[in-house]
């Protein structure tokens, strides 16, 4: 970008700052967004202020416009590419200035799908609500959902499908984890477009999140259980 | 039979056929070529069809509720109805819809596994080939490369195209110059080329038990 946007970004105060980069944001402004998130830093903004007030907040009306359909798929693409770019700078900071943890995620695709824009969406905006994620990718086998389980220690399961072929796939992960005797180790979230809450709740899963804003709600909720139920 | 052009089946929909009839097909406007073709070299003088905009397969929530449309406006016609269509990525919701309405439809998940038989589909197991049919050929810009935004956003190519090794052309007819487009799709995504003569598959198979 030209050393003039630049300069107009720095001159704004904080708040027209913020409204700005929910404006960046929508309009997928990559450099913008990771110059924006410079100058807040360089205001003292504490990275997580950064990341919520600005990043995940502008993400959100991203992820409300798509859903009302007034955005389609390459606007929510750019708009995930540029939140990448500021999260990449704020990450490193995240972990030094101590941001809250709220849990680990364990996620992928299922065996038979390759669908992956809407899985990273969910990554991303758990990320920015503070989980710590495992991406295990696309066209994922039941072994190695519950193998990162395992090894990463997470008490999050999510998966995801778009394909009417590989959602059934996804009752053969919680069959295996029942069977094991480990289901109700983790709470398991599942989403994807053909998908509904009666499948999530016919094939055993903790719940079936629409989008991304609502996983983020609905892990917070499911592991403040846990962790009642727990103590 | 006068064929329809593709941007109003892509985005309008279409009604030809028989003028009496006594069967009607709802159809995804992707399938009208296809089932014009079947309805001439069968001779199915009583099947009139009416297609629904093929562009609604980017936004599949809107499948059920449009095919339900069509079937209540037509039902008063007293035609025997039949729904071109297959899950679609509706998630039962179609298949759910039309049992209810007392409706037959296509089996299977979408028309590459009913083009190239849902069995055979099946048992490939293709994880990473994109498909394309007649239509899709014939459309790619106007129905992938423009509702992805490549056209405007080249960058996004790879996000959405780099877990994806094959491009594999399901043909329905033999028309060179539709392979020459298939493959030149192929080569702007960046993808190796397959062409598969399929024919009209369990499409055919599907509108003889119904009609
Ligand atoms: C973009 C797209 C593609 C891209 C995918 C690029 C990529 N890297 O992912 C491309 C063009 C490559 C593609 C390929 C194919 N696709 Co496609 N694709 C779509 C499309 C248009 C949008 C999907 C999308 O990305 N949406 C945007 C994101 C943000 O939304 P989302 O995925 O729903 O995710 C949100 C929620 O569902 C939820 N969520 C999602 N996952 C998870 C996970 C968890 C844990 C939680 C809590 C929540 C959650 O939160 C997300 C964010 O808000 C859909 C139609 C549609 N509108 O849904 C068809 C669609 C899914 N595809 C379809 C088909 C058929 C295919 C192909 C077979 C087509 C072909 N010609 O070969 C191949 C499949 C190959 C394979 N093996 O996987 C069909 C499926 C039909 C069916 N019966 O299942 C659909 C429904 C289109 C249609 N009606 O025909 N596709």
């Amino acid at each position: 970008m030209s050393d003039d946007d630049d300069l107009i970004l720095s001159d704004l105060n904080d708040d027209e700052l913020v409204d700005q980069m929910k404006d960046d944001l929508y309009d997928g402004m990559k450099e913008e967004i990771e110059e924006a998130v410079r100058i807040l830093l360089e205001r003292n903004w504490t990275p997580y202020d950064i990341l919520t007030k600005s990043l995940v907040a502008g993400m959100q009306i991203v992820g409300d416009d798509f859903r009302d359909g007034i955005l389609f798929v390459p606007e929510v693409l750019l708009a995930a590419n540029a939140m990448k770019g500021g999260m990449a700078i704020l990450k490193p900071l995240l972990v030094e200035t101590g941001a809250p943890k709220m849990g680990k995620m364990v996620i992928g695709t299922v065996k038979g799908d390759i669908h992956d824009i809407g899985k990273n969406l969910v990554a991303m905006m758990m990320e920015g609500a503070g989980f710590e994620i495992v991406d295990l990718g696309i066209n994922n086998p039941a072994e190695d959902y519950i193998g990162a389980l395992q090894s990463e220690d997470a008490q999050i399961l999510g998966m995801s499908a778009l394909l009417t072929t590989t959602m059934p796939y996804m009752k053969v992960v919680i069959d295996q984890l029942t069977e094991m005797g480990k289901r109700d180790d983790y709470i398991v979230l599942v989403g994807g477009a053909p998908l509904n809450a009666e499948f999530g709740k016919a094939i055993g899963a903790d719940a079936y999140c629409d989008d991304a804003a609502i996983a983020v709600q609905t892990a917070k909720e499911l592991m403040a259980r846990k962790h009642n139920v727990a103590g | 039979m006068h064929l329809p052009a593709d941007d109003i089946l892509r985005d309008t929909g279409y009604v030809a056929g028989s003028a009496q009839p006594s069967v009607l097909v709802i159809a995804c406007g992707a399938l009208a070529r296809e089932i014009l073709a079947l309805i001439a070299v069968n001779g199915w003088s009583h099947v009139r069809l009416t297609c629904l905009p093929a562009i609604l397969h980017n936004h599949p929530n809107k499948i059920t509720q449009a095919v339900e449309d069509a079937v209540q406006t037509h039902a008063r016609d007293g035609l025997e109805i039949f729904v071109a269509y297959a899950d679609c990525g509706t998630g039962g919701d179609l298949a759910k819809a039309c049992a209810r309405m007392g409706v037959k439809m296509i089996a299977g998940p979408h028309c590459y596994a009913f083009f190239d038989g849902l069995t055979a589909f099946a048992a490939r197991d293709e994880v990473t080939s994109f498909y394309l049919t007649d239509f899709l050929a014939r459309q790619f810009d106007a129905f992938v490369w423009q509702p992805l935004g490549l056209d405007r956003h080249p960058q996004l190519l790879d996000m959405y195209f780099g877990n994806y090794e094959k491009l594999v052309y399901l043909a329905q007819s033999e028309d060179a110059a539709l392979t020459a487009q298939a493959q030149a799709a192929a080569a702007r995504l960046g993808l190796a080329f397959e062409r598969r003569f399929t024919g009209y598959g369990d499409l055919s198979r599907a509108l003889e038990a119904a009609i």
